[in-house]
């Protein structure tokens, strides 16, 4: 952080010898704050957060034990932050981690070999039978883009509906160059595909030209095709370095973590912390674990991993 | 031979023994455990749908799973890269025994080793830098103004095609040069001496000669390129559609690294079968090449 004042008044004496590493970590760093104050706006925006009492360094030292995540992929970030600081606080703990999807995090939990599962969706209805239980611990943004030489910088809804049906094929039908547009996507069992399909209301109808079976394969597909269009996760999107992606406002919001929690901005998909039966009925270690996750702190690390951190009473039910 | 010596020699003998089997167990269980998983999704959804239907979608709410046009991708793309391949990796065979001087020859020779030891990540890279928007840029020209194409940016079958011929190329090459060198010389001494051209002797004499070595060159370039997912993955698109040059497509490899992260179920099963159906193909390739060397021996 020091590096970054000294940086903005041109004299960051650490990097004058080594004058481009210097650069790159510092604008890291700007990359980083600028992160946080969006967050931070963001967590004032949607909702009132650090409601809990701040436990005792005492306290922490008595909690031992042993607590099991296991789930999606897409929440590795995430889950690696709040397990690493968690373990920090409460040093007699382990937090075991393992990324294995949503589905199967869901199907672990309901076996009993894990104590949370994670999942970037929401639950299905038969997984809330067998009981199940969504706790929302962030909001992962779907942010649309194209490549920077692409003229058009808003789409509407139904536009985007359209190009993802097949209906509108050129840019030209939107105000852009004449160009094909090429669509992109992710693979069957994506969540974010998933998400990003229920929201534009086109489960299974989309027509592909490119099918991808990561978000950094569609921003680096997008990035270098002209006329491509691809859909990634806010954070990807916010530190990429393809200089020649650019995101798209979608019904005139740009894709920020404030509109996600304004309402305004409509594709998003929720990061559950899945228990079986609610958060009161569990042990005291996860009890805790969630304490620490809609705490300040777990907000702190829903900022770093680029997502909209959400608060314990679940608000955002669609 | 003393005791001793005589343990040694045993323990030796069991040792050599014990390693050899681990080639045979590994193959076995593989085979008993792609076998296990690859077939309940067969018995579950039935081999007319898999095998005959041209629909993909694992994971729809009536969920179909028909591979035909995977199959057909991974047949069709091996089969065009080979006709691009092979020629050029025979010629090149050619000459390296026997046109080129030593110090020509060396250079050659190293620098297909170097084209053999590239990884296959890079060519995927390569071909999203510089291949894709070339074919991309052939792509809009050949398909302006059509109401029905899906464009793909370039990452189609015709990409990976290229990318697998030039992949294969050091296997072919090798291969060749070793089955020409193997030829008899008096053939070629004997088809000089008739007053043949060299390159008469060449196409008449060496080659013919050393058809059997070409063949398995040929069928294991072919392997090489059938059994290849890192490169074509990246460049192929991903979509499943029938293979036609300008349309994305999915390979039976790519059809399993693609989707394997999220699936669940069903659909994970579905995929050991794919896998199932591209250790058939494998096999029958190997086999192949197998029954060629065994028939050369013999002669």
């Amino acid at each position: 952080m020091e590096c970054l004042t000294k940086n903005r008044t041109g004299v960051c004496h650490e990097g004058r010898h080594r004058k481009s590493s210097g650069r790159i970590f510092c604008r890291c760093q700007i990359w980083m704050l600028l992160l946080l104050a969006l967050g931070m706006g963001g967590a004032a925006g949607c909702g009132r957060s650090g409601e809990a009492v701040e436990p005792t360094d005492a306290f922490r030292e008595q909690i031992s034990g042993s607590l099991q995540i296991v789930g999606s992929s897409s929440m590795e970030k995430l889950t690696r932050i709040l397990a690493e600081g968690f373990m920090e606080n409460y040093p007699e703990v382990t937090v075991t981690v393992q990324f294995t999807g949503s589905g199967a995090g869901i199907e672990a939990l309901a076996a009993g070999s894990a104590d949370i599962g994670n999942a970037s969706r929401y639950l299905k209805e038969e997984e809330k039978v067998r009981g199940a239980v969504e706790n929302i611990v962030g909001l992962d943004g779907i942010a649309i883009c194209v490549d920077s030489s692409n003229r058009v910088n808003h789409l509407t809804k139904e536009q985007l509906q359209g190009i993802y049906g097949g209906r509108i094929r050129d840019w030209s039908e939107l105000g852009g160059d004449q160009m094909p547009i090429v669509v992109i996507g992710r693979e069957a069992g994506s969540g974010t595909r998933n998400a990003f399909e229920k929201l534009l209301g086109l489960e299974e109808q989309c027509v592909y030209g490119n099918e991808l079976d990561s978000t950094g394969a569609v921003a680096a597909r997008v990035a270098s095709t002209p006329g491509a269009i691809g859909y990634i996760s806010f954070d990807v999107a916010e530190h990429t370095s393809f200089r020649t992606l650019k995101t798209l406002t979608l019904d005139g919001t740009e894709p920020t973590v404030e509109n996600i929690c304004s309402g305004s901005y409509a594709l998003y998909r929720p990061f559950v912390m899945a228990t079986q039966g609610e958060i009161s009925g569990q042990d005291r270690l996860v009890q805790i674990w969630f304490d620490y996750v809609y705490g300040e702190e777990g907000q702190r690390a829903a900022q770093m991993a680029g997502i909209v951190p959400a608060v314990r009473e679940r608000e955002y039910e669609p | 031979m003393n005791r001793k010596t005589k343990m040694t020699e045993i323990i030796a003998e069991m040792i050599f023994t014990a390693c050899a089997a681990l080639a045979i167990l590994t193959v076995l269980s593989i085979c008993f455990y792609i076998l296990l998983k690859g077939v309940p999704a067969i018995r579950q959804v039935g081999p007319k749908e898999i095998f005959l239907g041209t629909e993909w979608r694992p994971t729809a709410k009536a969920p179909r799973f028909g591979i035909l046009y995977i199959i057909l991708t991974s047949l069709a793309g091996t089969f065009l890269a080979a006709i691009i391949g092979v020629p050029i990796g025979i010629l090149t065979a050619v000459y390296l025994a026997e046109m080129a001087d030593p110090q020509r020859a060396g250079m050659v020779r190293d620098a297909v080793e170097i084209l053999a030891g590239i990884p296959s990540v890079i060519y995927g890279l390569l071909g999203i830098r510089l291949l894709n928007p070339l074919v991309y840029r052939l792509e809009r020209k050949l398909f302006a103004g059509s109401e029905t194409h899906r464009f793909t940016g370039g990452a189609n079958l015709l990409s990976a095609v290229l990318v697998l011929a030039l992949m294969m190329l050091p296997t072919v090459i090798r291969i060749s040069e070793t089955a020409i060198r193997a030829v008899h010389p008096g053939i070629k001494a004997a088809s000089l001496a008739l007053g043949a051209s060299r390159i008469q002797t060449i196409f008449h004499g060496l080659l013919p000669a050393a058809g059997p070595g070409l063949l398995s060159a040929v069928v294991l370039g072919t392997g090489r390129a059938l059994g290849e997912a890192m490169a074509i993955t990246l460049v192929s698109g991903g979509s499943v559609n029938a293979p036609f040059p300008f349309c994305s497509v999915r390979f039976l490899t790519t059809a399993v690294v693609s989707e394997m992260g999220y699936a669940q179920g069903l659909h994970r099963q579905m995929l050991f079968t794919i896998g199932l159906v591209l250790f058939g193909f494998i096999l029958l390739v190997n086999g192949t090449a197998a029954a060629i060397q065994r028939k050369k021996l013999e002669k």
